[in-house]
């Protein structure tokens, strides 16, 4: 049985297409996934994902305990309601999850945003390696949450809201979050657009989500939201990497904290390894040049000879081409081609993202 | 209740066919069909003159969620290939029966036509899958 979200019946409502998504009942779209992706890109849309999973971590030794498990080094955090983005690696450097984490309070207070269907394996991982430090855990199953995001997001979003949280949320900069009885705002998100993530008490989230609806904010399924992050060049955990695929083939470096030296982190080792390595794969975007779509698991090659794999690749909606993620072997230069039903299509070889803030940034 | 056309053979795997009159039938996918897929980004369809085997993959539609093979109801000649859906796949969104159309093709044996399924069959094949 599929677990639901408190917006299940609004969902249903709304006509949406329901699948199933790491162990929950999940709208795909409500119609029209690319009307829905448009509507983020150009104006204002919400996502229901309260399938993603709030972790609190608290305690003397909370910051200890996630410098040793976090390959990012949440010391970085230095004002209350700031967030980093970072990978969780096993002992050879894979990912055992991405996630956001907030500093909450000074005090060593942090709130993780984990993926839905990693949720349990994740919580099992912590618990299994907090021996030594002095923490607590919980896992916030009460909280619902809405990403609001498109260029209106904000404005739209703080109409909806009580005045004093509407003018504490309209002040966060980026990547920063405040909190006001109960409910959590974070200027995050996973759209490549301006906009909220909202947590909030599971009770009160209908009643958001309907006065975000009245506002005009379109709601947008799983469909858009992978489509919506792929122009945006940003990973899927399972897709792009995942236990086997650390940051350093994923395109996620820039995550690793590796100064200083002496933080041990879980991972550390294995990382230091590869990434001295001549093997190390390279993470690119492709641009289909010829005709057809790219696809997740499409064989890249380059002049005839195997040389990677596409990792997630769609039609994208705002370029009216198909891209890609791709992991292949270094020095490819400009172009390559793709295996698309046994014929080679040619690509352009292109650094993500490919849209941020309503912008194509590649050449088309 | 989707739209389907009682003038119109169908397949268990949602395709439709129009006896055109002239020794050709018309192939398209249903409405129902096209509902699943969601908006169609791309279509490949066959080259004039190839021949093709019945339930052969002759076509492909790729929606913003997956590629889906097309299979020739009939065995046959290809004649045409939509040309326009190179630039406008989602005709087959909004106009399956018609604009939507996917190719063209000579029946080996235009008898076969009256074996595909007509629409009330159809209609519970789609009613079973749900």
């Amino acid at each position: 049985m599929a677990l639901r979200t408190p917006l299940h019946s609004e969902h249903a409502r709304l006509g949406a297409r329901l699948v199933p998504f790491g162990g929950w009942d999940m709208p795909l779209h409500y119609g029209s996934q690319i009307e829905e992706h448009d509507a983020v890109r150009e104006h204002a849309g919400m996502f229901d994902v309260s399938h993603m999973c709030p972790v609190d971590i608290e305690g003397p030794d909370a910051q200890g305990f996630l410098r040793r498990l976090l390959a990012n080094d949440v010391a970085k955090l230095k004002t209350v309601g700031k967030a980093l983005y970072s990978c969780m690696l096993n002992d050879s450097g894979g990912v055992v999850d991405d996630l956001i984490v907030y500093l909450r309070g000074p005090a060593g207070h942090y709130r993780l945003v984990v993926n839905a269907g990693t949720a349990d394996k994740d919580l099992a991982w912590l618990e299994a390696r907090r021996e030594g430090f002095d923490v607590e855990i919980r896992r916030r199953d009460d909280l619902a949450m809405i990403a609001v995001q498109g260029p209106r997001a904000r404005e739209l979003t703080a109409t909806c809201l009580p005045r004093e949280m509407a003018e504490s949320a309209l002040e966060l900069a980026p990547f920063n979050a405040t909190e006001c009885g109960g409910w959590f705002i974070a200027r995050t998100g996973y759209t490549g657009e301006d906009g909220f993530e909202i947590l909030l008490p599971a009770d009160h989230v209908v009643d958001l989500w309907s006065v975000l609806l009245d506002a005009g904010v379109r709601p947008c399924g799983l469909g858009a939201r992978d489509t919506l992050r792929l122009e945006a060049g940003m990973n899927l955990y399972g897709q792009d990497m995942g236990e086997d695929v650390g940051p350093l083939e994923a395109g996620l470096e820039w995550t690793i904290a590796w100064e200083p030296a002496e933080r041990d982190f879980i991972g550390r080792a294995a990382l230091e390894e590869l990434r001295a390595s001549p093997e190390r794969r390279e993470f690119v975007g492709l641009l289909l040049t010829g005709r057809g779509v790219l696809r997740a698991h499409q064989t890249v090659l380059s002049h005839g000879r195997e040389v990677g794999e596409i990792t997630s690749g769609g039609f994208a909606p705002t370029l009216q081409r198909s891209i890609a993620l791709a992991r292949v072997a270094p020095g490819l230069g400009e172009t390559c081609e793709v295996d698309i039903r046994g014929k080679p299509v040619p690509a352009r070889i292109v650094k993500p993202p490919f849209v941020r803030q309503g912008r194509i940034l590649v050449e088309l | 209740m989707s739209n389907l056309p009682a003038d119109l053979k169908y397949t268990k795997t949602h395709e439709w066919v129009r006896d055109n009159g002239d020794g050709t039938v018309t192939v398209g996918i249903t409405d129902h069909a096209q509902d699943a897929l969601g908006d169609i980004v791309f279509v490949e369809v066959p080259e004039n003159g190839r021949t093709v085997a019945a339930e052969e993959a002759s076509a492909v539609v790729e929606s913003v969620k997956a590629a889906s093979d097309i299979y020739s109801p009939l065995a046959g000649e290809i004649v045409e290939g939509n040309a326009a859906l190179a630039d406008t796949p989602d005709a087959i969104n909004t106009s399956p029966y018609e604009d939507g159309w996917i190719f063209r093709l000579t029946p080996a044996d235009m008898g076969a036509l009256a074996g595909l399924l007509d629409a009330a069959a159809y209609e519970q094949i789609v009613a079973d899958e749900s």
